[in-house]
């Protein structure tokens, strides 16, 4: 194995692991097979496990995530990819009524073991309908987990937990990160969901981020350490389970709290952490917490109205320096 | 079909059809809530499809769905115990009428966003292939559900991957309140459809059990058989309107009549009568489904209801409901 690995071949490396330990991971999609993905993110698998485990599927959200539930009922573990997030729309029945639900309304009797992939986020100018940051739209279904990794490592460590659970995951692949490197985990990494990482330790802010926000973050951190503030960083790497005791525990060292969100301000994650915080933690504040997040309008194309709306590190900066005034 | 196997399919019929006029009285005496899509009138679907199923075959079926977990096992008092908010019910009082499943015997819900189930179907027929099982699976679905996009995805995906699936339109010809022919492009809903997919589209007489064990049976042996996908048809009538609230007064007088008198239960009557089986050996029967249901409702109305913490079990895998730590 080479000594880097990147974020995109981490996709199709922490598969591949999961294919190989266990004969009833399936993968379907469109054009995962041959073509590799649109985002290469599956290059190679359909050479290692054959067209009996690697199916390229039609145009057809709604019978990709159905028919993957209806395996996943039956005694397989199938990796469904909705090719960009934006598309789960298109199968949202799937991901808001039928999977979360089929086993609570059964009163136990079915299992759903799958996992839907799906390329998130913007920053490759992609436009309003393919680069939405939507790990929100998940976090309003109780019976979804939510996966969303910030480093090579991490996507094959989640990977292994996300095929291996038991329960329906909705597995988010930033596509600004598809690019980043990182050493390649030991044969065997498995991440538990539900376990954030404090990748950077401070003591005068707590800075909350997920996915592609996490270097972004740490960036700012970087940034603030030369006007002498320390921000530790916190990659939550799920929504859901959310990892709020390791966010509470960073509050009780920094008594500050940012989160750094990709997804609208309007109904993103941050605002479940925050009121967790404020329900929970409000003894630990020593100042507002402050909301770094997109701005309530679609994404635009250009690069220069991108980053008007999606945070940057000066918009993580700025609301820090805010706070560490207070 | 033999004297003997009518025989035990009539009685299920004559069960299932006991079990809706006790969830409609119990409704009126308040005891089920929410609202009830009975099935009475279309019980020799569910019926004759069984009795050409293997045991572990899959169904997936709709809201009007308690024919269905009849036929593949599910006991009268489950059922209505269910309906009745129990502890005892099928689904532990968590789905109520419209999502009555017996997972243990390959009934594996009942969904009530239309045509949802459909692709569920088509996986579990990809699942059955990728193991080798040679099990079927079988959408039930209604005449509504063909003009919804996933009947089409899921056509076109079974038949691309000539997967072992057969979709079963139950054509009551009402669409909720409207009728199908009214807002559906051609006359066979489904079965006119299935050709565009490349899938052979059949219509049965869906009150003829014998018919619809014949049009499953053969169908399911083709698909075992690695031919692929089918869409049958069968044609059907409900005897109570769409749900609890409708009265069905937009049916004209003399259709209702004339499907009245189509009824399933006395078209195996007479094929039974024809087959020799004396008039005691019928009423025999139906006196042990008017006893089955009979004592159903009683255990039913003297079970427990469930236990509040019920609420917050079943969401995850582990039994729990936690979403954070």
């Amino acid at each position: 194995m080479a000594d880097l690995i990147t974020y995109r071949e981490a996709v199709a490396e922490g598969i591949a692991r999961e294919m190989r330990r266990d004969a009833s991971v399936v993968c379907l999609g469109e054009d995962i097979g041959a073509a590799g993905g649109v985002f290469k993110t599956t290059t190679g698998l359909l050479k290692e496990f054959g067209p009996e485990r690697v199916w390229d599927t039609p145009i057809s959200e709604q019978a990709i995530v159905g028919a993957a539930m209806g395996a996943a009922m039956t005694g397989t573990r199938p990796v469904a990819e909705i090719m960009f997030s934006d598309f789960l729309a298109c199968c949202w029945d799937y991901l808001a009524n039928e999977i979360p639900k089929v086993r609570y309304m059964t009163g136990g009797q079915v299992t759903v073991p799958l996992v839907v992939r799906t390329a998130n986020g913007g920053g490759l100018g992609f436009g309003a309908q393919h680069s939405q940051a939507t790990e929100n739209w998940a976090l309003t279904v109780p019976g979804l987990k939510i996966a969303a990794p910030a480093t090579p490592s991490d996507v094959i460590g989640m990977m292994a937990a996300a095929i291996r659970s038991d329960d329906p995951v909705v597995f988010f692949e930033h596509k600004a990160l598809l690019a980043a490197k990182g050493a390649p985990p030991p044969p065997g990494h498995v991440v538990e969901l539900g376990r954030a990482a404090v990748v950077r330790e401070g003591e005068d802010v707590t800075l909350v981020a997920l996915a592609s926000m996490v270097p972004l973050a740490l960036k700012a951190a970087d940034a603030l350490s030369g006007e002498g503030i320390e921000a530790e960083v916190v990659d939550l790497r799920c929504l859901v389970p959310l990892d709020a005791a390791t966010v509470l525990a960073s509050l009780r060292r920094t008594s500050r709290l940012v989160t750094v969100e990709e997804n609208p301000y309007q109904g993103g994650w941050g605002a479940t952490v925050v009121s967790i915080v404020a329900d929970e933690g409000f003894g630990l504040l020593d100042a507002p917490v402050r909301r770094v997040a997109g701005e309530c309008v679609p994404l635009p194309f250009a690069d220069a109205l991108e980053e008007q709306v999606i945070p940057t590190v000066d918009k993580v900066v700025t609301a820090v320096r805010g706070l560490a005034a207070y | 079909m033999e004297a003997a196997g009518l025989l035990t399919c009539y009685e299920r019929m004559a069960v299932i059809r006991r079990t809706e006029k006790a969830a409609h009285d119990l409704f009126l005496q308040g005891l089920v809530k929410g609202t009830t899509h009975l099935a009475a009138g279309q019980e020799a679907i569910a019926v004759g499809a069984s009795a050409a199923l293997r045991p572990d075959d899959y169904v997936f079926a709709t809201y009007r769905g308690h024919h269905h977990a009849l036929a593949r096992g599910a006991t009268p008092e489950e059922c209505l115990a269910e309906l009745m908010s129990r502890a005892t019910g099928l689904c532990r009082a968590k789905g109520g009428s419209m999502h009555l499943t017996k997972a243990a015997t390959g009934m594996l819900g009942s969904y009530a966003i239309v045509g949802s189930h459909l692709p569920m179907a088509v996986g579990a027929a990809w699942s059955a292939r990728l193991r080798g099982t040679q099990q079927l699976a079988v959408a039930f679905f209604g005449d509504g559900a063909t003009n919804i996009g996933a009947f089409h995805e899921s056509l076109n995906l079974a038949a691309v991957w000539r997967l072992p699936v057969l979709f079963v339109c139950e054509n009551n010809l009402y669409m909720e309140y409207t009728p199908i022919a009214d807002v559906t492009s051609v006359p066979r809903p489904a079965a006119d459809r299935a050709p565009a997919h490349g899938i052979p589209g059949e219509v049965v007489d869906g009150n003829d059990v014998e018919a619809v064990e014949e049009a499953v049976g053969r169908l399911a042996r083709r698909a075992r058989a690695g031919d692929g996908p089918a869409v049958l048809v069968a044609e059907t009538y409900r005897h109570f309107g769409h749900s609890r609230a409708d009265p069905a007064a937009y049916r004209p007088a003399e259709e209702v009549e004339r499907w009245l008198k189509h009824d399933p239960l006395d078209l195996a009557r007479g094929r039974l009568a024809e087959l020799g089986v004396g008039e005691e050996t019928v009423a025999a029967a139906d006196e042990r489904a008017r006893a089955l249901v009979e004592r159903a409702v009683e255990a039913a109305r003297a079970a427990p209801d469930p236990d509040p913490r019920e609420a917050l079990t079943d969401v995850w895998a582990d039994g729990g409901a936690a979403w954070r730590t």
